[in-house]
C-alpha cells in the first residue's frame, strides 16, 4: 500500500497542527523534509521515540517541529507512522503538507488512516465508526457521545436487546426442536411483553438518535431581519461568546454557513445574511433571494426584531418566512426605549428572547431556548447512542422485525413465522454490532470516513 | 500373503446409514462401487433408537428421497408408528417421526444393497489406507486382500477405534457388540488426516414382559398421511405403540449415590459427548432441581419383545442401572436384556473438508457421517448420499454437486461442518436454518427433485408425475385467485367462530385462505368448484398463500446472501500474503479454505473487518486479470 499524508487535527487554527505519514515508506518521506537538531536520521529511531527539530521544503525552513516515529504494527494504522507536529497554525502546517506530498507521499482520502486500521485488525467496525464521529464532532458534548459509543455502551445496549430477542428465539427453538421434551411453551403474553419491551429499547434508541445527531452535526441556522436590525451584532455576539471553538468554515457545499459558534451543548451554523426588504435594486434583490432560500435551507431560525422600532409589512415577511419552522424570535435593542408590540410577536412566536447586543446580555437566555427547541436540553450524553445512518438503519430494521413478529402473533399466525421475524432482529443486531458482514455495510462505512484520522 | 483383489472406481468403508447412501448413489450413477463392512448383519443397523425422523431430522429424510436416496423408502417400508410432530407450531417445523422395525430396515437395505448393480457387497475390516502415486486408493482387508480405488468414502461410524465403558469396565468394541475397526485410524494418521475423539451413549434395552403397562401412559396420537418418500403411496397405519415413563426422588438419590463409579465422572472417557442427548446421570447432575425425567419406551420392532428406554442413556456400571432402573414406576420387576452404554470413537475434524465432502489436501477421498463429527442416521444418509454423488461425478469428470445452505437442510448441515466445525457431535435442528420457512418438509421435492433428476438419480416416470404435481398447484393457485366466495350467513358464521373478521362483500378465495385462522378444509363448504385433488396439493397451496410475504422475504435474503456466495476465492490462494488479514482470519481461512466469500464470512473469528479485505484483494486480483487480458 501506498504512503499517505494528512493534516490529522481538523482544519481549524488552533495551537499545534499535526501531519501525520503513514505506509511502508513514511520514515523515510519524513527523513527527506526534516531535520533533527541532533543530527540522527529519524530511519535510526525505533517506535516511540521522539526527535524534535526542523522541516524545510527545498532547503527553505518551514517551522520548528517535533517527530514522532510509531513502528509497525504499533501505530494507530497498523503500519509505520511519523508525526510531525507543529506549532505555527493552519497554513504553515499545510505548508509541511505539501512538503511531505513531494517528497513521496500521497494525499490520504477522506478516513484513510481510520481505514487502514479497521483493515489492519487494529479496530474492530464499532470501533472504527466511533472514531470517525470523534473526528466529525464539533462540540464537547458530541465528543462525550462519541466516546460512549466506543466504550461500549452502545454496543452493551444492542447486546442487551438481542440478548433478550436470542433469550426467546432460544426457547422457541428448544420448544420446536423437542417436542417430546417437556420445554415450557412462552405464553402469547409472554412472549407479546418481551417483544414489546425490546421494540421500545429499539424505539428509544431511533429517537435519541435525531437528538444525538444535532448534537454530533450541529444545525443549519439563518439569521434573518429586516436591515439593521443587528443581525450582525447577534451573529458577532454568538461568535465572540466561546471564542476558541469558533471556527471559520470556508467552502462550496455549505456556502450558506458563514460561522460556527458552540451555543450552550449545540452547534450552530450560523449564516448572517442580507436584510429582508422589497428592493428595485437588482444585486440587493439577488441577495434577498438568498436569503429566503437560506431560511427555506435551514433547520433553525433566529428572527431578529428591533425594539426600539415598530413592526411593519416587511417584519411580516419574516413572520411568514419562520412559519412551520423551528424558529426564536429574538428582539435586540431592549435598552433602548421600546416601541415594538410585541403581542404580534407573541402571536407568531412560541419562543420569544430578549436581548441587548449592545450590553452583551440575553445570552443565556437564548442559549436555554435554543436547547429546549432542539431538545439538546438535558440530553444525557452517557446515555446508550446511535452513532450514524447505518446503525440507525440496523436499528429501525431490527425494529420493523420485532413490530412484524408482534403483528404475526397478534393476527394468529403460527409460531414459525414469528420466530423467523425475531431471527432477523436479532441478525440485524448483529449487523449493527459488525458480527456479520456484508458488502454494503463496508463501503458505506468507508465512505463516511472524515479526513484526517 | 497380500493378494490383488479387484479395482473399482468407487470403494465404500462402513455400511451404516451414510455407507449405505454413498454406495446406493455412486453405483446408480454408473461408477463400479464396492461397500465393506466389518459384519454384514450390521448393515443399516440401528445400535441406538429404533426410530427414523424427528424434528428437522424428517426434512433430511425427505429432502434425502427427493435427490433419489434410499432412507424415507426404506423407512416407510419398515416403520411400525408414525407421527406428525409439532403439528400447530407451523408447517416449517411439522416433522415426520417414525418407529422402526429394526431388524427389517437393515434387512431391506442388506437386500437393496445386494440387488444394486455395479456395486459389490464385502464383509471385511479395512486395516490400511494409502494412496499410489497415479492417486488411486490402495485398501487392504485384514484378511490381506488389496483393493484399489479412484475414490474412497469412510463411513466408518462409531466402529473407528471404538471403545465401549460400562461403569469401570471398558473395552475395544464396536456398537452393538460388533468388532470394532482397530487399525484403520493408524492409517489414516499417517495420511495427516485430524482424528480426535466423540463419545455417545445409548439406554439399556429391556424385556416386554417384565414392564408393567398398566401404570404407564400410553401415546395414542398418531397416524398420518404423510410418509417419508414421495413415492410411497398409501395410508399408514400404528401397529404398536410407545409409552411414557417418568424418574422420581429414588431414581435421582441412585445415580447419585453411584456418580463416582461413572466412567464420565470419573475421567476415564476422554471422548466429547453430545450436548443435545446427554447421558441420564449427566441430566441429573446438570438440572438437579428437576424432580423427575420423562423418557419413552419404544418398541424395536413387531417380532420381537426388546424395548428401548428412550432418554435413559447410561455409562453406569450394569448393577447400578438395573438399580435406578427398579425405582421408576411400571419398571420395578424390570428385566435388561442389553446394557447400556458409552462408546467412544475416532472421527475427523470436518474443517479438513470440502462442501463435497471430500478431504481438502486428499483429492478423492471423502468423509461421511459420525466420521464427520455429527450424529445420527439421517445426518448420516444425507452426507453419505452426497459423498456418493460427488465420488461419482468426480471418477466420471463431471462437475461436482454442491447444495448451498438456501436450498436444504442437507446444505446447511454440510455447510455448517466443514465451516463452522464442531466441538461435540452435531446434530440437525430446524433452528438452525435461518431459511426454515422455506425449507419445509412438505415441499422437499418442490425444492429437490430437479437436482436429483439432472445427477440422474430420480427416474424419468417420477420426474414426469413431480412435474405434473407442480402444475396442479400452479393451477389450484390460479383457481384461488379467479374464485369469489360469497357473503352468506354460514360463512359469517364460521368466520366469527375462527375470531376472523366478518365480510363486507364478496371476496376471490385466496383472500380467505391466506387469513392464518382459516383452512382449507373449513372453507368446503363455500368453495363448491373445488376440484378433487390430492391432499398433499391443498396443503401446499395453503402454505404458499398463507406464508407469501414471508416466504418472498426470506427469498430476498437469499438473493442478498448469493451475492457473497458467488465471489469464488480461487484454489491455492496464500492467506498468510494478504495483507490486512488479521491473524486468527488468516489461520481459520488457511485451516479451512472456503470456496468464497459468503463461506468465508461464517467462519467464527473471520470479522467483517476480514471480508471487506478478501472483496478488495478479489477485486484487485480481478483489476490485475483484466489489464493482463
Amino acid at each position: 500500500m501506498s504512503t499517505i499524508a494528512a493534516i490529522s487535527t481538523g482544519q481549524a487554527a488552533g495551537g499545534i497542527g499535526i501531519v501525520r505519514i503513514s505506509g511502508e515508506n513514511a520514515v523515510s518521506v519524513a527523513d527527506r523534509i526534516f531535520e533533527s537538531v541532533s543530527g540522527i536520521k529519524l530511519e535510526k529511531l525505533k517506535g516511540y521515540r521522539a526527535a524534535f527539530g526542523k522541516v524545510k521544503d527545498d532547503g527553505k525552513y518551514l517551522d520548528e517541529a517535533v517527530a514522532l516515529v510509531f513502528r509497525a504494527p504499533k501505530s494507530y494504522t497498523g503500519e509505520d507512522v511519523v508525526e510531525l507536529s507543529c506549532h505555527g497554525g493552519l497554513l504553515v502546517t499545510k505548508q509541511v503538507l505539501r512538503a511531505a506530498l513531494k517528497n513521496g507521499a500521497v494525499p490520504a482520502e477522506p478516513g484513510e488512516f481510520t481505514k487502514r486500521a479497521f483493515l489492519n485488525g487494529k479496530m474492530d467496525l464499532t470501533e472504527a465508526e466511533s472514531v470517525m464521529n470523534i473526528i466529525c464532532a464539533k462540540s464537547e458534548q458530541a465528543k462525550s457521545a462519541a466516546l460512549t459509543a466506543l466504550e461500549g455502551t452502545l454496543y452493551k445496549r444492542i447486546s442487551e436487546i438481542s440478548g433478550s430477542l436470542k433469550g426467546i428465539a432460544a426457547q422457541m427453538a428448544a420448544w420446536v426442536d423437542y417436542p417430546d421434551d417437556e420445554i415450557e411453551d412462552l405464553s402469547d403474553e409472554r412472549l407479546l411483553s418481551s417483544l414489546e419491551n425490546s421494540l421500545d429499547g429499539l424505539r428509544r434508541l431511533i429517537s435519541d438518535f435525531d437528538t444525538g445527531r444535532i448534537i454530533t452535526e450541529g444545525v443549519e441556522t439563518a439569521i434573518i431581519g429586516r436591515p439593521n436590525v443587528g443581525k450582525s451584532t447577534l451573529m458577532n455576539m454568538l461568535t465572540g461568546y466561546e471564542k476558541s471553538i469558533v471556527t471559520s468554515v470556508a467552502g462550496t457545499t455549505r456556502d450558506i454557513v458563514e460561522e460556527s459558534v458552540t451555543l450552550g451543548n449545540t452547534v450552530l451554523h450560523l449564516a448572517d445574511t442580507a436584510g429582508l426588504r422589497e428592493t428595485e435594486d437588482t444585486v440587493e434583490k439577488i441577495g434577498v433571494d438568498r436569503t429566503r432560500k437560506k431560511s427555506e435551507r435551514a433547520s433553525l431560525i433566529l428572527a431578529v426584531f428591533d425594539a426600539s422600532e415598530e413592526l411593519n409589512d416587511e417584519d411580516e415577511k419574516i413572520f411568514d418566512l419562520c412559519h412551520d419552522k423551528l424558529s426564536v424570535a429574538v428582539i435586540n435593542k431592549t435598552d433602548l426605549e421600546q416601541r415594538i408590540d410585541t403581542k404580534i410577536i407573541d402571536k407568531n412566536f412560541k419562543n420569544v428572547v430578549y436581548i441587548s447586543a449592545k450590553e452583551q446580555n440575553g445570552l443565556e437566555m437564548l442559549e436555554k431556548t435554543v436547547e429546549k427547541l432542539l431538545g439538546t436540553e438535558g440530553f444525557d450524553t452517557s446515555a446508550p447512542m446511535l452513532m450514524n445512518e447505518r446503525q440507525l438503519i440496523c436499528c429501525s430494521a431490527a425494529a420493523d422485525s420485532v413490530e412484524e413478529a408482534i403483528t404475526a402473533l397478534k393476527s394468529g399466525m403460527t409460531r414459525d413465522a414469528v420466530n423467523v421475524s425475531i431471527d432477523s432482529a436479532v441478525e440485524s443486531l448483529d449487523t449493527l454490532t459488525g458480527e456479520r458482514a456484508t458488502e454494503s455495510v463496508v463501503n458505506e462505512i468507508f465512505s463516511r470516513f472524515c479526513v484526517g484520522k | 500373503m497380500e493378494y490383488f483383489a479387484k479395482e473399482y472406481d468407487v470403494a465404500v468403508i462402513g455400511a451404516g446409514h451414510a455407507g449405505i447412501e454413498a454406495a446406493l448413489a455412486a453405483a446408480r450413477l454408473g461408477v463400479s462401487t464396492v461397500i465393506f463392512a466389518i459384519n454384514l448383519d450390521s448393515i443399516g443397523n440401528m445400535p441406538c433408537n429404533p426410530s427414523i425422523g424427528g424434528t428437522s431430522k424428517g426434512h433430511l429424510v425427505r429432502e434425502i428421497d427427493a435427490l433419489g436416496g434410499e432412507m424415507g423408502k426404506a423407512a416407510d417400508k419398515t416403520q411400525i408408528q408414525t407421527r406428525m410432530l409439532n403439528m400447530g407450531k407451523g408447517p416449517a417445523v411439522h416433522s415426520l417421526r417414525a418407529q422402526i422395525d429394526r431388524r427389517e430396515y437393515s434387512k431391506y437395505m442388506k437386500h437393496v444393497l445386494e440387488l444394486q448393480g455395479g456395486l459389490d457387497v464385502k464383509q471385511a475390516e479395512i486395516v490400511d489406507l494409502t494412496q499410489t502415486e497415479d492417486g488411486k486408493w490402495r485398501l487392504k482387508t485384514m484378511l490381506e486382500a488389496v483393493y484399489t480405488a479412484k475414490c474412497v468414502i469412510i463411513a466408518t461410524g462409531t466402529f473407528l477405534g471404538g471403545r465401549i465403558y460400562i461403569g469401570d469396565i471398558s473395552f475395544e468394541s464396536g456398537p452393538d457388540g460388533m468388532f470394532p475397526a482397530a487399525k484403520l485410524s493408524e492409517a489414516l494418521r499417517k495420511l495427516g488426516i485430524p482424528l480426535r475423539r466423540f463419545k455417545t451413549g445409548t439406554p439399556s434395552r429391556v424385556n416386554r414382559r417384565s414392564v408393567d403397562f398398566s401404570v404407564l401412559e400410553k401415546q395414542e396420537d398418531g397416524e398420518t398421511d404423510t410418509s417419508f418418500s414421495f413415492e410411497t403411496e398409501g395410508r399408514n397405519e400404528n401397529k404398536s405403540y410407545c409409552y411414557v415413563a417418568y424418574t422420581n426422588d429414588e431414581t435421582k438419590k441412585v445415580i447419585l449415590e453411584n456418580l463416582d463409579r461413572s466412567p464420565l465422572y470419573s475421567g476415564k472417557i476422554e471422548g466429547i459427548g453430545p450436548r443435545y442427548c446427554p447421558s441420564f446421570e449427566d441430566k441429573i447432575v446438570r438440572f438437579p432441581d428437576k424432580l423427575r425425567h420423562q423418557f419413552f419406551i419404544e418398541p424395536c420392532g413387531l417380532d420381537t419383545e426388546e424395548l428401548y428406554l428412550q432418554g435413559m442413556s447410561s455409562s453406569l456400571p450394569e448393577d447400578v442401572q438395573l438399580k435406578f432402573l427398579r425405582t421408576i414406576k411400571g419398571l420395578e420387576n424390570v428385566e435388561v436384556m442389553r446394557t447400556a452404554y458409552a462408546i467412544e470413537y475416532d472421527c475427523v475434524d470436518p474443517l479438513a473438508l470440502r462442501q463435497t465432502l471430500e478431504f481438502l489436501d486428499l483429492k478423492g477421498l471423502y468423509g461421511a457421517g459420525q466420521f464427520n463429527g455429527s450424529s445420527g442416521y439421517e445426518e448420516a444418509a444425507a452426507q453419505g448420499l452426497i459423498a456418493g454423488i460427488n465420488a461419482a461425478l468426480k471418477v466420471k469428470g463431471e462437475d461436482e454437486f454442491i447444495l448451498d445452505r438456501s436450498t436444504s437442510y442437507i446444505g446447511t448441515l454440510i455447510d455448517d461442518l466443514v465451516t463452522k466445525g464442531c466441538m461435540d457431535p452435531y446434530r440437525m435442528m430446524t433452528s438452525r436454518s435461518e431459511y426454515r420457512l422455506l425449507l419445509r418438509q412438505d415441499n422437499a421435492d418442490i425444492r429437490l427433485t430437479d437436482y436429483g433428476y439432472r445427477i440422474g438419480l430420480i427416474s424419468e416416470e417420477r420426474y414426469r408425475k413431480f412435474n405434473k404435481k407442480k402444475e396442479l398447484i400452479a393451477e389450484e393457485i390460479r383457481r384461488a385467485q379467479q374464485t369469489t366466495v360469497h357473503i352468506s350467513e354460514e360463512l359469517q358464521k364460521l368466520l366469527e367462530e375462527k375470531g376472523t373478521a366478518p365480510l363486507e362483500k364478496g371476496v376471490r378465495l385466496i383472500e380467505l385462505i391466506k387469513r392464518p385462522q382459516l383452512s382449507y378444509a373449513d372453507l368446503t363448504p363455500f368453495d363448491p368448484e373445488r376440484p378433487d385433488l390430492p391432499a398433499e396439493i391443498f396443503e401446499q397451496v395453503e402454505t404458499e398463500l398463507k406464508y407469501e410475504g414471508y416466504i418472498k422475504r426470506q427469498q430476498a435474503q437469499i438473493k442478498e446472501m448469493k451475492r457473497l456466495e458467488v465471489k469464488k476465492l480461487p484454489e491455492g490462494i496464500d492467506y498468510n500474503k494478504i495483507e490486512g488479514l488479521r491473524l486468527e482470519a488468516r489461520e481459520k481461512l488457511g485451516k479451512i479454505r472456503p470456496d468464497n466469500v459468503g463461506q468465508a464470512s461464517r467462519i467464527s473469528g473471520v470479522s467483517p473487518s476480514d471480508i471487506s479485505v478478501l472483496l478488495i484483494y478479489l477485486s484487485k486480483r480481478e483489476r490485475a486479470g483484466d489489464k493482463n487480458a
